[in-house]
């Protein structure tokens, strides 16, 4: 590969001075038109039907403009389960569910509005664990669950509350068992969680008195927003218009669509008006996803040499009260069953269920996290009952090239043995320091979870004095986005970064990307803006040989001129090139550059409907987490001492970036390893506010040792792949493993809370 | 109902006279009247820091304030730190460290960190881990937040 000049290197981030000066616009940094503002009326009981509801007095508060009930508005949405609709119609599933939006003059007249909306419920009984729910005598959550439209990758069971059963099959596990000297079985539980950014969820709607639509949404991915807007209200594309500020944090709670359509009819009553609606914490903790809990059983087979032999995983997710997004999560954890390990025979059975907490969703980690927090305690065990260091457990059965991933797909570009031997090297692996002290090491792995289809595209256009505008779909939401593929286009076109402008999408301007979402877009929104630049360079020079009537193979291109490496003379600058004509005649040859690429994966493939074989991922991230604590067995609080990340970024297009990426997703990991769970009694969220839902803050934040290893993705734009959600997943098992090795005690679930580790300890004596 | 009362401040060095809504909080005030919108709402409840600005050199949750009160004093908001175009020497540090990703959380932090600065030239880490311990950053830059900070009290 020929030596790169702008890719590798730590430029400065494309919306630096805009941040740290205030002037970066959010969505509810914008003066967009005369505004009324909207809110909405929430669901005060779990499961119920509704038998009335009496808008009479909200509508006849001063200010109100309009009230709405699901009656108005009977339009369903989702991505791959549709099962939702904007607001409720006959019956609620969860507490806090829509069922009224209001629109006022101010938002205070909407807030005192929606108290004066009266609804009464036939209170139905509710089903909170899913467990519970697979019984056959639970309540049916979702009576309908056989007519809802689906993606066929999906295996609802109607009749039932399980929304999707995803079964893999690899191998002979029974042999795989037989095989084994020691079979292990534990039993583990991942609790919810919530990704709240600092942004909460907005959206700004227009209907333009000409029909447009348009829409300023928080959304990661403005063009599912408009797919699905499209769908659900029969509207054709191009009347709907989906515009991306900043965002404020997503973490994969601002995927797919949620509030835009809350307001989308009170838009359409009040043409020109600008409905704007914006959640406050609490609406945006209990009104959002959380991460879907899970029930997890792993049997595992595994030689006296410490070879696994086989592994069946069963995993029961909370999918909550809609499942949309959900399904394709619990599909992920099934078919990535195997973690970071090789592992020949496996049966593997995951469930999304419905249950009537809120709803479930994608996360950081898309189900990796929870399902690999499993396989990292379990391969303890295996450890402890053989005698074996852990570390030399994980590299006995770790993925190398060549390895098959739980749905038979072959994993090239890896190199995880290296991610756990750093971490174990830089916290001093073996060494014991202490009473009450431990270290604890776990890996991982991910692949982005995207159907096989997922595409994305990218325009460059070429200005007359050679400056480019990059143009593409993908959202910025504090990852780096703009900075790293400005990087790419700057590499791949060579000229200066400083000469490329970037902005975030608008989709009537920018093209497609299908989203930002899966630490995909590196490599996806990357590779079209390679294709791109690629493009408008094959025109440049296609253009400068007819021009200056010279072969194409003698010309090069040094980001200013293009001229003749047998003649410097000869020579063109893009202003000549891109409206240029004939020296001799006159005549025109071409006109302004306009370079396009696009890209869909190609070594993707479906899965079988009863084994889960085939290739799901695009392409393979591995890392590793290190962790040394410390224990004070008075109070049970954890203490982190020494905190050690790889992550395997195939080639860090912006080391800085990747680095500041790292960082984050260790420590969310940490925080929700020490702090983070939704407390819900009888689907009551009891902690929906900072005070009482902690989050890691400086003060408790150790200093993290980070490493970028680099195996190249061969397919990836300069080697590159994504590492955005990686860094969190090894975080919690790695700190628990710590925990375990300093006190001697298994921890089977997280947060280790201070009460949780204080109770084991007594519970030890 | 709504009551209106005349207050007069500074906001970023220049002097105003408003008549503001005696139940608006500071934050409603800078935001929508003023209209500097980049100090940011996070929490409405003074739990995130998001909205953090200076009051007559100390730092408050401008969510916890009532506009009214700041009737005679100097408001500083992260659209004041700036000077002829010119960043300040906080706002320089957070780009060379990457002391930021999403962007929401950092006028706030930057706020924070200049009362901080102001009042002690040469913090420890764990004067900077007191004084943004109210600042909550979901994205997780408090590495690069706290050697930014470190960084700027040396220039």
């Amino acid at each position: 590969m020929a030596e790169l000049k702008t890719v590798g290197t730590s430029v400065q981030r494309k919306d630096a001075i805009e941040k740290v000066t205030g002037s970066a616009q959010f969505i509810e940094d914008r003066y967009m038109g005369p505004m009324l503002h909207a809110k909405m009326k929430k669901s005060t009981v779990a499961h119920g039907k509704i038998k009335n509801i009496n808008i009479e007095k909200a509508k006849a508060h001063p200010g109100v403009k309009a009230v709405l009930t699901g009656k108005d508005y009977p339009n369903k949405i989702g991505l791959y389960l549709i099962d939702r609709d904007f607001l409720a119609i006959e019956k609620v599933r969860f507490w806090g569910e829509p069922v009224a939006v209001v629109a006022a003059v101010t938002e205070k007249a909407a807030a005192e509005a929606v108290e004066l909306i009266e609804v009464e419920y036939d209170e139905l009984p509710g089903v909170f664990d899913p467990r519970e729910s697979m019984k056959d005598d639970a309540p049916i959550i979702h009576e309908d669950l056989g007519s809802y439209e689906i993606v066929p990758i999906f295996y609802p069971k109607p009749g039932t509350n399980i929304a999707n059963h995803f079964k893999l099959r690899k191998g002979d596990v029974e042999k795989g068992f037989a095989e084994a000297d020691v079979v292990i079985e534990k039993e583990y539980y991942v609790p919810q969680m919530q990704h709240v950014p600092i942004e909460t969820h907005k959206a700004a709607v227009q209907w333009g008195l000409d029909g447009k639509l348009t829409v300023w949404s928080t959304a990661q991915s403005p063009n599912v927003v408009r797919q699905l807007l499209a769908k659900s209200f029969d509207i054709p594309m191009h009347k709907i218009r989906v515009i991306s500020s900043y965002i404020g944090g997503g973490f994969g709670c601002k995927a797919g669509a949620s509030v835009e359509g809350l307001v989308i009819p009170l838009a359409k009553m009040f043409p020109g008006y600008i409905v704007r609606i914006v959640f406050n914490r609490e609406e945006d903790m209990q009104g959002t996803f959380t991460r879907q809990a899970l029930f997890s059983k792993l049997k595992t087979g595994v030689r006296k040499d410490g070879r696994i032999t086989a592994l069946e995983y069963e995993m029961i997710w909370d999918g909550g009260a809609y499942t949309e997004y959900g399904v394709n999560i619990v599909r992920a954890a099934g078919y990535s069953s195997t973690g970071a390990y090789d592992i020949p025979n496996v049966k593997t059975d995951s469930y999304c269920v419905y249950t009537n907490n809120s709803i479930g969703g994608p996360v950081r980690g898309f189900g990796m996290c929870e399902m690999q927090w499993g396989i990292e305690r379990q391969i303890e065990e295996i450890a402890k009952q053989l005698d074996i260091d852990p570390l030399e457990v994980r590299m006995i059965n770790g993925m190398k090239k060549g390895s098959t991933t739980a749905a038979g797909q072959v994993v090239q570009d890896v190199d995880y043995h290296k991610c756990l031997k750093t971490v174990a090297d830089q916290i001093g692996w073996g060494k014991k320091e202490g009473k009450f002290r431990g270290k604890g090491i776990a890996g991982l792995v991910k692949c982005p979870a995207q159907p096989s289809n997922a595409a994305s595209s990218a325009i460059i256009r070429i200005n007359e004095d050679g400056t480019a505008h990059v143009m593409i779909g993908a959202t910025e939401m504090g990852q780096g986005m703009l900075t790293v593929i400005s990087q790419i286009a700057s590499e791949a076109l060579n000229i200066p970064i400083d000469k490329i402008d970037i902005k975030v999408p608008d989709t009537d301007f920018t093209p497609y990307e299908w989203q930002s979402v899966g630490s995909r877009i590196t490599y996806t929104c990357g590779t079209s803006v390679k294709r791109a630049a690629e493009d408008a360079l094959g025109q440049i020079y296609r253009i400068a040989a007819d021009l200056l009537e010279t072969p194409q193979a003698d010309l090069t291109f040094d980001g200013k001129m293009v001229y003749s490496t047998k003649d410097p003379e000869i020579k063109a600058t893009i202003r000549e090139i891109a409206d240029s004509c004939k020296k001799c005649t006159g005549e025109g040859i071409a006109g302004p550059i306009i370079g396009r690429g696009s890209f869909v994966p190609t070594n993707m493939t479906n899965l079988d409907p009863e084994t889960g074989q085939g290739n799901p991922g695009l392409f393979y991230c591995f890392g590793a987490t290190g962790a040394e604590v410390e224990v004070d067995p008075e109070t049970g609080v954890v203490t982190v001492l020494q905190l050690a990340a790889a992550i395997d970024a195939g080639q860090a297009v912006n080391p800085q970036l990747c680095k500041s990426q790292l960082h984050g997703g260790t420590i969310m990991g940490l925080s929700t390893a020490l702090y983070e769970e939704v407390k819900f009694d009888k689907g009551v969220m009891l902690n929906r506010n900072f005070t009482d839902y902690k989050i890691s803050t400086i003060d408790n934040t150790p200093h993290i040792e980070s490493f970028i290893i680099e195996t190249p993705e061969t397919n990836g734009p300069y080697g590159a792949r994504g590492i955005g959600e990686q860094p969190m997943i090894a975080v919690a098992p790695a700190v628990a493993n710590a925990v375990c090795d300093a006190l001697d005690i298994e921890f089977n679930t997280f947060p280790l809370t201070p009460e949780k580790v204080w109770k084991a300890i007594q519970d030890k004596k | 109902m709504s009551e209106k009362m005349a207050i007069s401040f500074t906001v970023n060095g220049n002097r105003e006279t408003r008549e503001v809504e005696v139940g608006h909080t500071l934050l409603k005030f800078i935001r929508d009247e003023l209209h500097l919108t980049g100090t940011k709402s996070g929490c409405e409840i003074g739990e995130c820091g998001a909205c953090t600005v200076m009051l007559d050199g100390k730092p408050v949750n401008s969510c916890l304030v009532l506009a009214v009160e700041i009737d005679g004093k100097e408001l500083l908001t992260i659209e004041g730190l700036t000077e002829n175009g010119e960043l300040d020497r906080i706002q320089k540090a957070f780009i060379d460290h990457a002391a930021f990703q999403c962007g929401y959380c950092t006028p706030g932090m930057i706020m924070s960190a200049r009362a901080l600065l102001e009042r002690t030239a040469n913090p420890t880490d764990e004067d900077i881990n007191q004084a943004l311990s109210g600042n909550l950053c979901r994205c997780g830059a408090y590495q690069e937040i706290r050697e930014a900070v470190k960084a700027a009290s040396k220039k």
